[in-house]
């Protein structure tokens, strides 16, 4: 799926090795230009860097790991790069993919920019999902 | 020799091992990528193994950090769920609920459980890559799509 001749890409931001692997391959299969980051803060840096994205897809529990202990059961550095994102002007979509399901944590995500979520593991039902509205944007 | 690597697929799949994730990983293995679902899973079990270790370590603390296993249990959820290891996903959630309601004999029990069902799962895996490899790319020409 192209848009104009250009292809779509995505920003994969999951701090797991395995579902990194896994989502860069499948969102190639869609022929998505796809690049990896393994938290927010590598995110922004791609974005101060002045890379732009059609769409950002990120793990919704994300702990830091230099960070002093484990955030762990919240999705507080996810509200933090969705806001930060966001902050910095980037209007591009932002896709949570969680194992939480439904919860007051997508509310706090929602609020702080992020388009929508999905439940784990991605798949090729939602990057269909998401190309559709991408196309419909470019539209 | 299709029919027996099929037939192995399938008993994984029957008897629950994995489910429609693992067909997921498939489909995106090509001739760029023709070993991608092994690879896939060795990254798994290579850095899973990382995981089980902490959470080892943590289920020997006392009194239990419920809130940190839980945190490093959904971490190993997600790693298990993206390759399609069904019955270690489900000692993962169940593992989870034990925390949630802090049963430090539940999480202790569900982890052996656990242990099991991803160590099963590595040997079966092993035997069907062996086979796929041995079988080699004309596999690929077989499948239905």
């Amino acid at each position: 799926m192209k848009k104009g001749g250009r292809k779509f890409s995505a920003l994969v931001v999951d701090d797991d090795q395995v579902i990194r692997n896994f989502e860069e391959k499948l969102l190639a299969r869609f022929e998505l230009e796809t690049k990896v980051v393994k938290n927010g803060e590598e995110a922004l840096k791609l974005f101060r860097e002045g890379y732009t994205f059609d769409v950002v897809v990120m793990d919704m529990e994300m702990p830091v790991k230099n960070g002093p202990e484990w955030y762990g059961g919240t999705c507080r550095p996810l509200v933090q790069a969705t806001r930060a994102l966001r902050a910095m002007g980037v209007d591009c979509m932002i896709v949570g993919v969680t194992s939480r399901g439904d919860g007051p944590e997508k509310a706090e995500l929602e609020a702080a920019g992020l388009n929508c979520c999905w439940e784990k593991p991605l798949n090729d039902k939602i990057v269909r999902t998401i190309l559709d509205e991408l196309a419909k944007k470019s539209s | 020799m299709q029919r027996q690597l099929a037939n192995m697929k399938q008993t994984l799949f029957d008897q629950g091992y994995l489910d429609e994730q693992f067909i997921q990983l498939e489909e995106l293995q090509d001739d760029a990528n023709p070993n991608f679902v092994e690879e896939v899973v060795t990254l798994y079990y290579r850095d899973s193994a990382r995981l089980i270790q902490n959470i080892e370590q943590a289920l020997e603390k006392s009194p239990l950090d419920f809130s940190k296993l839980e945190c490093l249990m959904h971490q190993f959820k997600g790693s298990s769920s993206s390759i399609g290891a069904k019955r270690v996903k489900s000692e993962c959630t169940q593992f989870k609920e034990h925390c949630r309601v802090g049963n430090a004999d539940g999480c202790k029990r569900t982890f052996q459980q656990l242990k099991k069902e991803y160590a099963t799962l590595k040997k079966k895996v092993e035997v069907y890559f062996q086979f796929a490899r041995q079988i080699g790319p004309v596999e690929k020409a077989c499948r239905s799509k």
